[in-house]
């Protein structure tokens, strides 16, 4: 006999709680070949004001802590992902196989960006060597808020996109892959249970053409990374919103996710910080 | 009468050669505009000082024109060849340093101090820096491949030094550049280009087209220029910004600014006073990073306050081409406007206004040293950029109050801190968001240092290695 | 002096405290306010001000192992009349066992004499030495005395010390002025400057003098501009003023401008007077003297066309 399952909630991932969208609605994800596989929440604009006001909110305290304990953090996210490799394959559909190399991809990159927290100092920042007694030193510092509209490709490219605007102190709103959702959802799971304060990563899911424009023009957000925005029209209206308060726009690209990511996600969103200080005694 | 009066010493004129009226610079020849001319003025006297061409769209696209067919022999010289340009550059900026000092101060108002001791050294030292640069490339870490053709836009406060921010970066990295200097100080930029013609630089690397916002306008918006670069208004940036969205052309803005110089009860006063005094009277406040907002703990606002003004009083305001003028002339009338509207409005919105007791000349553009006492974060004047000789004074209690009221502005160009405690200088300068802080000093610049705001104030950075990445398809 | 400050000078612990609770001095930002003064242009009219001015504050000054009678002699009648019409100087400076040379020379003229007194300049002898070299110049007919600070005790730590021997030198003066010789060069920081300034004015200095002459660095324009905000902020905190004395190293005419606008811009009119600032040289006279000649004349003037005395 049959069990029949127990079912997952898909809800939003705010402030490092699971809220449903406060507009009460959903929308029905299916599998590539066209098989119901759950209703995602359908996230309103008031959905992106809140998960802002929650990444502003955790700001301070995740740009403020060590790099080292940063990339603690997204190390142990790359180990709860781990420990769920056979869920995300499930979940990723497609053959088992590849799904599997996929998710391991994905483990593997936030291992990668785990370790980069300690060292992108090092290689963006400088010592400054100026024509007078002064001390002169700059550093790369979180650029704020970052809004991020992820790729189509709903765990590798997700990870692909957050993972470098997090490890280096900035905070996120993700709109996650609008056609397949559900890994974002499952993988904020996996990064509530990471240690990960609340607020640092917020998942919508939902129409990226609703929610987009909004975080766009969003007074509070300092960066929007347009990386998954297939539609040249709201790209452009996004990036012409973002003007508003020359936020730092990383506009959409076509990118392969197996290759090296390089150190340009990263860098994208970092201010530089240049301290004089006099030499004397 | 005071007892030791200085006599006046006006740095001669004759070493400048004026001409009544100069063209556009494009593809490495002066050519006619075809736009109405207009004429750049001294803010001292309001002398009309010579006629200037206009560009319109067709003189701008003639020139991004010129600056495409230079970019293929230009980027594909060998970076050492481009190095020796931009040192030949730099060498003559410095055998003709007197005559563009004195060009400056008259078109611009700025004291000749100034702009023979602080534009003029760093002008060359901008270029001798990216000459430097230009065979090293490699070692960068931004690749190697320059964007094409860039256009700048500069602002008028450092006509020239930001010239050298834009064009030494850019053509160190093997682009050309179009560039269009402020409608109210054409004169360096146009002398820039005789400079180049004795350096030899092959016709079209470098183009300057003058002209207003118009001009300005159809440098940023024609579709064969790859790479905007602008410095002036954050108002003007977010046109700019919108424009250039989904172009796929490289931006970098440096914008707008309400620094906070923040000086703490332990700090070493007199040189606060003289770095309160330096941040905003400097270049007559018409400066980006300006310390217009001075934040004072409360404990030692009284005795601050006093030493201030003693100090201000002493400010010699007159005549730019005198050698001991302190604070020049307001750049414009448009300039002047703003400045007495928003000084206005902060006596009218309640806080308190004071000026030394000072001559100012009867013709030009003047507006005397002005501090505001009593304003509060809510007061236009402390934070809408005034962009002149006006100074925001406010007060905090607590290291984090003053941190929380340095940061509550859209802006995030510059900060100041002032104790003599260590680890408050790093505690205040890890949290400020500002892109540039100075810490018992002011306003210091140097071309090895990245300067550069966050927020309102722009993104990208001029100066030092990180100066490097805004002209490299990175 | 008001009773808080008084109050201070009773333990090294209190001098301490109250020394090093004087705000900080930053050198980079003292060094270049100094250097941005030393911009300032003084032409024509100006010129001839400040030369005639500078002149009127000299301290002339002869302090060497070689000085004799006729040195001095010589030198005196160089500070009465330097020639071309210029005022006389404000003082002669010399040794102790010179004063009662220079009171014969001087007699029935304004000009001061100064005599160094304390075991110049490294003021290692005891204090009943120093008391007593002081009372003997005085007698002698000095009416300045230009005192050295015990350097060790002040780099030490041992205040109150420092205190004590300026306190009793200046009560050896009697009616003769005090003048505080720093040692500048060997206090090694600015705050020290600042320190040892409030130091000599809270124990009763009339004048804080930079140096010795025989110590290098000595009177810089930072350190000048550091001691002129001392004596303006003393006077704001006591109500009384003290007068500033560089010496050492100041030769040319372009130096002892450089002073004077030190002195404009920073303490202001109230002590531009031969009173409350002057200026220990000896080379120096000659050179204004000879710039002086240079505005009167429209022709560079040269050496032989004045005296060396």
């Amino acid at each position: 006999m049959s069990r029949l399952s127990v079912r997952k909630t898909y809800k939003l991932y705010i402030g490092g709680a699971f809220p449903r969208s406060e507009s009460g609605r959903s929308y029905p994800v299916t599998s590539a070949k066209g098989d119901f596989l759950a209703n995602a929440s359908l996230a309103s604009r008031k959905d992106a004001r809140d998960a802002v006001v929650a990444a502003r909110k955790a700001f301070a305290g995740w740009s403020g802590a060590t790099p080292y304990n940063r990339g603690q953090i997204l190390y142990r996210v790359a180990e709860m992902l781990e420990g769920r490799r056979a869920q995300f394959a499930d979940e990723l559909g497609g053959g088992k196989r590849a799904a599997l190399e996929r998710v391991d991809a994905a483990i593997d990159r936030l291992v990668w960006y785990a370790g980069w927290s300690d060292k992108i100092a090092a290689l963006h920042g400088a010592a400054n060597p100026v024509a007078g007694p002064y001390f002169n030193l700059s550093t790369p510092e979180p650029t704020g808020v970052v809004a991020i509209v992820a790729p189509a490709d709903p765990l590798l490219g997700l990870v692909s996109v957050v993972a470098p605007v997090i490890v280096t102190g900035n905070t996120c709103v993700v709109v996650a892959s609008e056609p397949a959702p559900l890994p974002a959802i499952t993988l904020a799971e996996v990064l509530a249970t990471s240690d990960l304060p609340g607020g640092v990563v917020n998942i919508l899911t939902g129409r990226q053409a609703e929610l987009a424009p909004w975080l766009s023009a969003h007074m509070d957000v300092n960066g929007l990374d347009l990386t998954g925005v297939a539609d040249p029209d709201l790209a452009l209206s996004c990036e012409q919103a973002a003007a508003e308060n020359l936020k730092r726009v990383a506009r959409p690209v076509e990118e392969d996710w197996s290759a090296d990511p390089g150190i340009g996600r990263m860098t994208r969103f970092l201010e530089t910080k240049t301290v004089w200080h006099p030499i004397g005694v | 009468m005071a007892i030791f009066e200085y006599a006046p010493a006006p740095e001669s004129r004759d070493v400048v050669d004026l001409r009544s009226s100069y063209g556009l610079f494009v593809n490495g020849e002066f050519v006619e505009g075809s736009g109405k001319p207009f004429k750049t003025v001294n803010p001292a006297t309001e002398e009309t000082l010579a006629e200037v061409a206009t560009a319109t769209s067709d003189d701008v696209d003639r020139a991004v024109q010129a600056a495409r067919k230079a970019f293929g022999v230009w980027s594909a010289l060998p970076g050492s060849e481009r190095a020796k340009y931009l040192f030949r550059i730099a060498r003559i900026i410095q055998e003709r340093a007197r005559e563009l000092a004195v060009l400056e101060s008259l078109d611009n108002g700025k004291p000749i101090r100034e702009s023979r001791d602080f534009d003029l050294p760093q002008v060359a030292a901008h270029f001798f820096y990216y000459a430097g640069w230009a065979d090293k490339l490699e070692y960068a870490g931004f690749g190697m491949k320059p964007l094409g053709v860039a256009g700048q836009v500069i602002p008028w406060n450092f006509p020239l030094l930001m010239l050298a921010w834009k064009v030494a970066p850019a053509l160190a990295c093997g682009n050309t550049v179009v560039l269009k200097p402020a409608e109210t100080t054409p004169l360096t930029a146009l002398l820039f280009a005789d400079i180049c013609r004795q350096a030899e630089l092959p016709p079209g690397v470098v183009n300057i087209v003058t002209g207003a916002g118009e001009t300005g306008a159809a440098v940023v918006a024609h579709p064969d220029v790859d790479k905007v670069a602008f410095t002036g208004s954050t108002e003007v940036g977010r046109i700019i910004a919108r424009t250039v969205a989904g172009t796929g052309k490289k931006l970098t803005l440096e914008l707008g600014g309400k620094a906070a110089n923040i000086v703490f009860e332990d700090a070493a006063i007199d040189q606060a006073v003289e770095g309160i005094v330096n941040g905003i009277f400097f270049n007559q406040g018409h400066v980006c990073c300006a310390g217009s907002r001075l934040l004072v703990q409360e404990s030692i606002q009284d005795e601050l306050l006093a030493a201030l003004k003693r100090r201000v009083a002493t400010l010699r305001v007159g005549d730019p081409l005198d050698k001991n003028t302190d604070v020049g002339a307001v750049n414009s009338a448009e300039q002047l406007a703003k400045i007495r509207r928003l000084s206005e409005l902060g006596e009218s919105e309640g806080a308190e206004r004071w000026s030394p007791a000072c001559e100012l000349p009867e013709r030009g553009f003047w507006f005397p040293p002005t501090l505001f006492t009593g304003v509060a974060q809510s007061h236009t004047i402390a934070r809408e950029e005034v962009f002149g000789p006006v100074l925001s004074v406010l007060t905090f209690r607590t290291p984090a109050e003053a941190v929380e009221k340095a940061n509550n502005t859209p802006y995030g160009l510059s900060a100041g801190v002032w104790t003599e405690k260590g680890s408050r200088i790093l505690w205040m300068a890890e949290r400020l968001r500002a892109g540039v802080v100075w810490a018992n000093t002011f306003n210091k610049f140097d071309p090895a240092s990245p300067f550069g705001g966050y927020k309102e104030s722009g993104f990208g950075r001029e100066g030092g290695l990180h100066g490097l990445e805004a002209y490299l398809d990175v | 002096m008001t009773t808080s400050l008084a109050d201070v000078a009773s333990s090294d612990a209190a001098l301490r405290a109250f020394l090093h609770g004087l705000p900080g001095v930053d050198r980079v930002g003292a060094d270049q306010r100094a250097a941005m003064l030393g911009t300032r242009s003084i032409k024509t009219t100006a010129k001839a001000q400040a030369i005639d001015l500078a002149i009127s504050m000299v301290d002339l000054t002869t302090l060497e192992g070689a000085d004799t009678a006729g040195k001095v002699r010589a030198i005196c009648a160089k500070a009465v009349r330097p020639g071309g019409g210029a005022p006389s100087v404000a003082a002669v400076c010399v040794y102790p066992d010179l004063v009662a040379v220079a009171a014969e020379a001087l007699a029935g003229t304004p000009i001061k004499i100064a005599s160094v007194a304390t075991a110049f300049p490294s003021g290692r002898s005891t204090l009943d030495v120093k008391v007593a070299e002081t009372e003997r110049a005085v007698a002698d007919g000095a009416h300045e005395i230009d005192m050295v600070i015990d350097r060790g005790a002040f780099l030490s730590g041992r205040y109150k010390k420092v205190y004590d021997e300026i306190t009793a030198v200046k009560a050896a003066c009697g009616d003769a002025h005090l003048k505080v010789i720093l040692e500048t060069g060997e206090l090694a920081t600015y705050d020290n400057v600042r320190r040892a300034s409030w130091l000599a004015m809270l124990a009763g200095a009339d004048f804080i003098k930079t140096s010795t002459g025989k110590v290098s660095p000595a009177a810089t324009p930072p350190v000048t501009l550091i001691m002129l905000e001392a004596v303006r902020d003393f006077r704001s905190t006591t109500g009384r003023q003290v007068g500033v004395k560089p010496a050492g190293g100041i030769r040319t005419t372009k130096d002892a401008i450089k002073n004077l606008v030190l002195v404009n811009e920073t303490a202001g009119d109230d002590w531009l007077t031969p009173e409350w600032f002057r200026l220990g040289a000896s080379s120096l006279l000659n050179d204004l003297l000879m710039q002086r000649e240079k505005l009167a004349t429209g022709r560079y003037a040269g050496p032989d066309y004045f005296t060396l005395d």
